[in-house]
């Protein structure tokens, strides 16, 4: 049984309750999300939720199929494959002295990361990133004593038309 | 027009005569308009009795049962029938009173979220929030419990919402983008199917619920007949086909025909229709037809490859699928081949059939369920109760017809059996209804006794009575040392006094042949009574244990042909 991680898109109805129940049929087949996304879609009413989770290819087939069956959910694509994968994280980080701010200044500017929160003893930083551009970046902050970290989740595109 | 009487309208409009409830506290709206409205309601004693008995009503009649619960405890008594009907695909519309909208999320009295409590035992659900969706949920629901892959609706309406006057009645569905169920049956896999057929040289069918719900039965007979195979069903799956038909071998599974279990991993070619292969059906996956290829159609995409790894899916409705199927084999000849090895299944099945004759005292259950059949005629319908009255029911009890068999499959729910009878008895009155109970099941729902009484509904509620909780006993003798924890009764309630105490006329069975008086004279009678027949405490039918291959059951299979 190997297990992968997946991106799933769904494209569901925007109404109270659709969430719960995607959430609760990952939860009863066992899976754990990773994390979860949800907004409006290009269609009024509808809301396109981006799912990602660590499954085996026979399980996330049969997640999958109950999912379709969910009345409130219209369409589902695995897009792992061929996906444009964006996160935006934001990062509190300590600053004990100047050399580190000069530093993470220049880090932020390596990364493309933003700094949009300045105070004399912290910084807020907001990078857009796919998972491992985020991760690095969050490593290589570590040594300064990070003090907050707050990820959106993955959102997620098929390529192409 | 108010709320509550939209909801009444609707259901009219929708063809329900009878719903089975329980007022309270947010319902009193509705059945205030429920007291001048030309609809009959059955108070039940019990909401959860009310879902079984919608739910017994369903599957009798193939019409959509309708059950009405308060908010809060009302309507979470209604989970374990509503869990019923989702594992069993019946189609029910439970309606539940809910504390009026902007008390909702206050923990206000008798508040529980019922919606969100059944979410993963509904199909779907609704709560309107403006009285002017009442008909179009109502309608949208009954449209989704029976359409597809049959089950449970809820609609959940606040107080307020019952008593609101509607601007308007629109019962135009209500736009569901994401439920298409396909019904059809891929021409190109139906044809393949026919290929497979063609080279099988030992075929057999398997059907399921979905054969029974899809009203396929002809469709699955004509197949039998046109390829001579014979036919094995699941618990839920009897009565797809005549049981006393030569063709049909009986119920496969944990407590199945020896028959069904000792040959089924012999075929070359096992067409599944309508079932899921539930672990109780198939025992051991991987020592189930390991070398045999399986067709597997059912209307549930999920269903496919679930369980069993299947060579050729068809998703799309029995009958739709069975009739094109059906269609591309009229040049089909039946090999030398088929004909040897359904003319070998059809000895061996006259060889294993089991043993019914008995003149023991206590009374075997095989001589009890034997009686019964003697009596019923093909139209009557069985409803069982949960455990080794049910095995027992199945495993002798030849069901004749579609929907005249009547159980808690996937749930096994104890206390199902008497008032899913009621249902049964309401959808279809001109037919005996029987059920047969344990006295552990019979006591969780022995106040419906009320029900049938205060209604005269002629319901003949048969307790077998060996005072354990028998099934969990069964595996306690077998794989647990005999221990047997909290599974015997030191006393038990004397049933016949018991109905009587409820207006409901009893007879005490101890001896072979009383069954068969009691019940003829109780079917003509027709008058609600409970036979309380005391069985053999110690007998139990084989099984396979838990982890064991479907053809590897312990315990002595008697068989009919060794009574001497």
């Amino acid at each position: 049984m190997i297990v992968d991680y997946h991106i799933i898109s769904t494209l569901v109805e925007d109404k109270p309750g659709v969430l719960q129940k995607v959430a609760g049929l990952f939860n009863r087949r066992g899976f754990n999300i990773d994390s979860i996304t949800v907004g409006e879609s290009e269609v009024e009413g509808l809301s396109r939720m981006v799912i990602t989770v660590k499954a085996d290819q026979k399980g996330l087939e049969q997640v999958t199929k109950q999912l379709n069956k969910v009345v409130d959910v219209i369409k589902i694509k695995d897009i792992t494959k061929n996906a444009v994968q964006r996160e935006l994280c934001l990062i509190k980080v300590n600053i004990p002295n100047a050399k580190a701010r000069a530093e993470i200044m220049q880090y932020t500017n390596i990364f493309r990361a933003k700094i949009v929160d300045v105070s004399e003893e912290t910084l807020i930083i907001e990078l857009t990133g796919d998972m491992e551009k985020i991760d690095a970046f969050i490593s290589l902050l570590k040594g300064y004593g990070i003090k907050k970290i707050s990820r959106t989740g993955l959102t997620a595109m098929a390529r192409g038309v | 027009m108010r709320g509550g009487e939209a909801i009444i309208e609707s259901l009219k409009n929708m063809g329900v005569k009878t719903i089975f409830g329980y007022p309270g506290g947010q319902t009193i709206p509705f059945y205030d308009m429920l007291y001048d409205a030309d609809m009959d309601h059955i108070l039940v004693r019990h909401e959860q009795c009310a879902a079984h008995a919608a739910d017994g009503y369903a599957r009798a009649s193939g019409r959509v049962g309708v059950c009405l619960a308060t908010s809060g405890p009302g309507a979470t008594n209604l989970v374990t029938g509503i869990a019923t009907a989702y594992m069993d695909s019946s189609p029910i519309v439970a309606i539940t009173g809910q504390v009026p909208t902007h008390l909702i999320g206050n923990d206000a009295f008798q508040e529980a979220d019922i919606i969100g409590i059944t979410m993963p035992i509904t199909k779907h659900s609704f709560q309107p929030k403006d009285p002017d969706l009442i008909p179009s949920m109502v309608k949208s629901s009954f449209e989704i419990a029976s359409s597809g892959r049959p089950g449970p609706v809820l609609i959940d309406v606040p107080k307020e919402v019952q008593e609101a006057e509607l601007t308007k009645f629109d019962d135009s569905l209500i736009d569901t983008p994401g439920y298409n169920p396909n019904t059809k049956g891929n021409i190109r896999q139906i044809k393949k199917a026919r290929d497979l057929i063609k080279q099988a040289k030992k075929p057999v069918i398997l059907a399921g619920a979905g054969v029974i719900i899809s009203n396929a039965c002809c469709e699955l007979k004509k197949l039998a007949e046109i390829i001579n195979a014979p036919v094995m069903t699941s618990l839920l799956g009897k009565g797809a086909i005549d049981e006393t038909d030569d063709l049909s071998l009986g119920m496969l599974g944990m407590h199945g025909r020896k028959v069904s279990n000792d040959y089924i991993n012999e075929s070359d070619l096992l067409i599944a229709i309508g079932i899921r292969f539930s672990d109780r059906t198939t025992g051991r996956l991987d020592s189930f037809v390991p070398d045999t290829k399986v067709i597997h159609i059912d209307i549930d995409p999920a269903e496919i490859g679930k369980n069993v790894d299947v060579d050729l899916p068809i998703v799309g409705d029995a009958r739709n699928v069975l009739s094109s199927l059906n269609k591309t084999l009229k040049d089909y000849e039946v090999s030398d081949d088929v004909k040897s090895w359904a003319d070998m299944i059809k000895q061996k099945k006259q060889e294993l059939l089991p043993r019914v004759t008995y003149d023991d005292i206590p009374l075997k259950p095989q001589t009890v369920i034997k009686e019964i059949s003697d009596v019923l005629t093909p139209d009557s319908i069985l409803t069982t109760d949960v455990g080794q009255n049910q095995m027992w029911a199945a495993h002798f009890y030849d069901t004749q017809k579609p929907r005249k068999f009547i159980s808690s499959g996937g749930l096994g729910t104890m206390g199902f059996g008497f008032p899913s009878a009621i249902g049964a008895k309401v959808a279809c009155p001109d037919d005996p209804v029987v059920s047969i109970n344990g006295d552990g099941g019979f006591l969780m729902v022995c106040q419906e006794l009320a029900t049938v009484r205060d209604y005269d509904i002629p319901v003949i509620a048969v307790v077998l009575e060996n005072r354990t909780l028998g099934m969990v006993y069964q595996w306690q003798t077998l794989l647990y040392d005999g221990r047997h924890s909290q599974t015997e009764f030191k006393d038990s309630p004397d049933f016949v006094k018991l109905a009587e105490s409820f207006g409901v006329n009893a007879v005490r069975i101890t001896k072979p042949g009383e069954t068969k008086e009691a019940l003829a004279s109780a079917i003509k009678d027709n008058e609600p009574i409970l036979l309380n027949v005391v069985i053999d405490s110690e007998e139990a039918l084989p099984m396979l244990p838990p982890g064991a291959g479907i053809n590897e059951m312990i315990g002595e299979y008697k068989l009919e042909k060794d009574v001497i």
